[in-house]
């Protein structure tokens, strides 16, 4: 069913939640029979500063490391880490983005400024851009720490595993009292 | 067969209980952390965080000297701290299996340096094995218990970090009920006086020899015959990237880098036009293979510094070049101690005090860059006693100087430098900053934090005891969110004549469960000093106000510490809403 390898790059601040992602992520492509590598940097990088986690699938996966130029999603957890990724996607791929700002040190203390038309200039590179406010349906869903569910669910809609692996996934990698609201997140960013 | 998607460092966990060890030891250092996290996990296997990665190396020898299969898991700098033991080891021989796991880090992603260990195995005459997935780390670890038996010495099994962080799929396999050798006095084999290691010299020779005919018919090392324009000998993840982008080539693939299987790597060499290496960290197989005489081209190509990526092969030999990336203008993020921390008071104040701060290793680190900028040197572990020790002998005013170091630094290397500063007389003021964990790694317990590897309550190390057994006069304990004590007792540390310790204890906030995360808002009194921004604090910003802007906190990030209240001239910062 397919014979490319799918490339997802998933970026953020440390602390955002990332790895349960790509731990969702994971078993669905297993759910699915599918080869699939994932490769993060933990130590330094988790204490706010920018992270990166890489998941590729398909029939036979070998490098864990998504190249330049050849993500199909980047899936953004913040708008300054998507742009920071753009050379990553393939042409013509799609950025799913989170509608946060998280300012970096440099912009706090005044010695650089957060650009401006983060969305202009993504949409400008010829990617299609699905830009959401994932904390305020995470807030509908019950929790605003849920926002990376409704990350995952949006990113569902441009991957061909049915729901029913989704929903599998969240079930056997969330603690089961935070279940209910991480599936109503997912429900929200997959409608 | 049960598949599992695992990460290099599980897989070797998992490897290990395979092959039916019962000791595994280590200190946590980026990559190579969970190795042990995860060995730890399983009830057959005992497991230790070791003060530091010398005595790891050692309860795991003593571990297979008494007969039975160990593991001992560090980072590379780690090796320079177990070397010692690891070198005469090899004279020794084991009795049960011994590997080591060495973690490298190409780039520096959690670093002071890169090393490449395969250099370890030529210098100290040890066998060097290398997966390129999860399911060879699994294999190979495995494998590395019963050569390091059959061949009578420890065996370096070395990952990078991209093997070590990266999941991959696993078959899960039973576990060995591995019988222990049992311990058989042995003086000639263990103790290495001069005369008997001298007889010893001997036998690691023959193994060697031995090991170097066993790479050349070894299924750890295979060539994959395809077009034979091109050959590529390589190893690692780098197997891995040669695969996805050049799937045509002939390979070599190494799985045992030292030692090397000359013929194997001459007769592939006779069968391919081109025969290049593609390796990271400089010419490790390249020089051997050079002085055989044969032609081959690697570094001409890739560069000794950092990552060696899939791209940067197919650029050098596919002809495939991706366009340059532009380059990164946007604001960098660089990690940050975190909101709550209890390290930032002190280094405001040290800042503050414009003091000379000889550094160490740890999330204090993160206190070197803007706007804190209070870290001066950061070398290794428990370098910043002696250094400012050696800064004081040199004419550098000691009331001017403090070395900084986590309790988890202090009890790995910290110790014999501050013997030192008594016994070699200097004023060296130390501030052990005490958060009972080893935070940076991920929150791994430590000798003084009360409970060991497996979580079950263990003795701590009095720490302020421990400093004055070693003759220090002054030792002082503070709570470092109190920052007028803090300071006071900082002030006092300094102007002791001789060595001081100041202890900053509190817990890691990432851990704290009686922490309050009530947070703290700006109310309308504020001016815009800006001076709470130089607590270097991830929930504190600056709110554009027409005419002037004015600091705000981000709620959601604020761990109530009040830090930023204690600083505000105005008094304008209150917990709970302004």
């Amino acid at each position: 069913m397919m014979n490319e390898t799918t490339n997802i790059l998933i970026v953020g601040v440390g602390g955002q939640g990332t790895i349960l992602t790509s731990r969702i992520i994971g078993h669905v492509t297993r759910a699915g029979g599918l080869d699939v590598k994932i490769s993060e940097i933990h130590g330094m990088s988790q204490r706010g500063g920018s992270v990166v986690t890489q998941v590729r699938f398909g029939e036979k996966v070998h490098s864990p490391i998504i190249m330049p130029g050849t993500a199909n999603i980047i899936l953004a957890f913040e708008k300054l880490e998507a742009l920071r990724y753009l050379p990553w996607l393939k042409k013509g791929g799609v950025v799913i983005m989170n509608d946060q700002r998280v300012d970096p040190m440099p912009v706090i203390v005044g010695s650089a400024s957060y650009p401006r038309e983060i969305i202009q200039k993504i949409e400008e590179s010829g990617a299609s851009l699905l830009c959401v406010d994932a904390l305020a349906k995470a807030r509908e869903a019950g929790n605003a720490k849920s926002f990376n569910v409704v990350l995952l669910g949006l990113l569902s809609r441009y991957l061909v595993f049915a729901e029913e692996l989704w929903l599998e996934a969240i079930e056997k990698s969330v603690a089961e009292r935070f279940l209910e609201v991480n599936l109503a997140a997912f429900r929200l960013g997959r409608r | 067969m049960e598949q599992k998607l695992m990460t290099g460092n599980e897989a070797v966990a998992r490897g290990t209980w395979e092959a039916g060890a019962t000791v595994a030891a280590a200190y946590p250092g980026t990559p190579s952390t969970e190795i042990t996290e995860n060995a730890a996990k399983y009830a057959e296997l005992y497991a230790e965080w070791a003060p530091n990665e010398k005595v790891a190396f050692e309860v795991a020898l003593g571990a297979a000297v008494a007969g039975a299969r160990a593991m001992t898991a560090m980072k590379h700098v780690g090796v320079n701290v177990a070397a010692d033991a690891l070198f005469t080891s090899v004279y020794t021989g084991v009795n049960g299996g011994l590997t080591v796991v060495c973690a490298d880090d190409p780039d520096m992603h959690s670093s002071q340096n890169e090393q490449d260990t395969r250099h370890y195995g030529r210098a100290a005459m040890l066998p060097i094995l290398e997966p390129s997935s999860s399911q060879e780390a699994k294999d190979f670890c495995k494998l590395a218990f019963s050569l390091s038996e059959q061949f009578d010495t420890p065996v370096i099994l070395r990952l990078t970090t991209r093997i070590a962080h990266s999941q991959s799929l696993v078959e899960l396999g039973e576990r060995e009920e591995y019988v222990s050798k049992g311990y058989k006095k042995d003086a000639a084999k263990y103790v290495m006086s001069p005369g008997f290691a001298r007889k010893r010299r001997l036998e690691v020779q023959k193994h060697m020899r031995a090991l170097s005919e066993y790479a050349e018919e070894s299924p750890l090392n295979r060539a994959e015959m395809a077009d034979s324009s091109i050959g590529i000998i390589t190893s690692g993840v780098l197997y891995q990237y040669v695969k996805e982008v050049l799937p045509q080539a002939s390979v070599l693939k190494l799985g045992m880098t030292h030692p090397l299987p000359r013929r194997l790597i001459e007769g592939f060499a006779a069968q391919v036009d081109k025969l290049y290496v593609v390796e990271e960290l400089g010419p490790f197989l390249e020089d051997t293979i050079k002085s055989w005489g044969l032609a081959v081209t690697g570094q001409e190509l890739f560069s000794p510094i950092g990552e060696v990526f899939a791209q940067d092969i197919a650029a050098a030999l596919g002809g495939v070049s991706l366009p340059p990336l532009p380059p990164d203008e946007l604001p960098a993020r660089p990690p940050l101690m975190c909101a709550g921390c209890p390290h930032r008071g002190l280094f405001y104040l040290l800042h503050k005090h414009k003091l000379t701060v000889t550094g160490d290793i740890g999330c204090y680190t993160l206190a070197a860059g803007p706007p804190l900028s209070a870290i001066d040197t950061c070398v290794c572990m428990g370098s910043s006693v002696s250094m400012a020790h050696g800064m004081e002998k040199a004419g550098h005013p000691a009331h001017k100087t403090v070395a900084v170091l986590g309790e988890s630094t202090f009890l790995h290397s910290g110790i014999h430098p501050l013997i030192n500063t008594v016994y070699n007389q200097s004023a060296v003021t130390t501030i052990i900053l005490d958060n009972s964990t080893t935070a940076m790694t991920g929150h791994q317990h430590n000798p003084a934090s009360g409970f060991n590897a497996k979580g079950r309550p263990a003795p701590a190390v009095d720490i302020p005891a421990l400093a004055t057994a070693c003759g220090v006069k002054h030792v002082q304990v503070v709570d470092p969110f109190d920052l007028k004590a803090t300071e006071n007792a900082l002030k006092a540390a300094l102007q002791f004549a001789g060595p001081s310790v100041l202890i900053t204890k509190s817990p890691c906030i990432l851990l704290d469960k009686k922490a309050q995360f009530k947070p703290y808002a700006v109310g309308p009194g504020c001016t815009g000093c800006k001076i709470c921004l130089k607590m270097a604090c991830p929930a504190l910003g600056l709110q554009e106000v027409p005419g002037r802007a004015k600091a705000k906190i981000e709620a959601a990030q604020c761990a109530g510490c009040g830090l930023c209240a204690a600083v505000c001239p105005s008094g304008s910062i209150t917990r709970g809403e302004a």
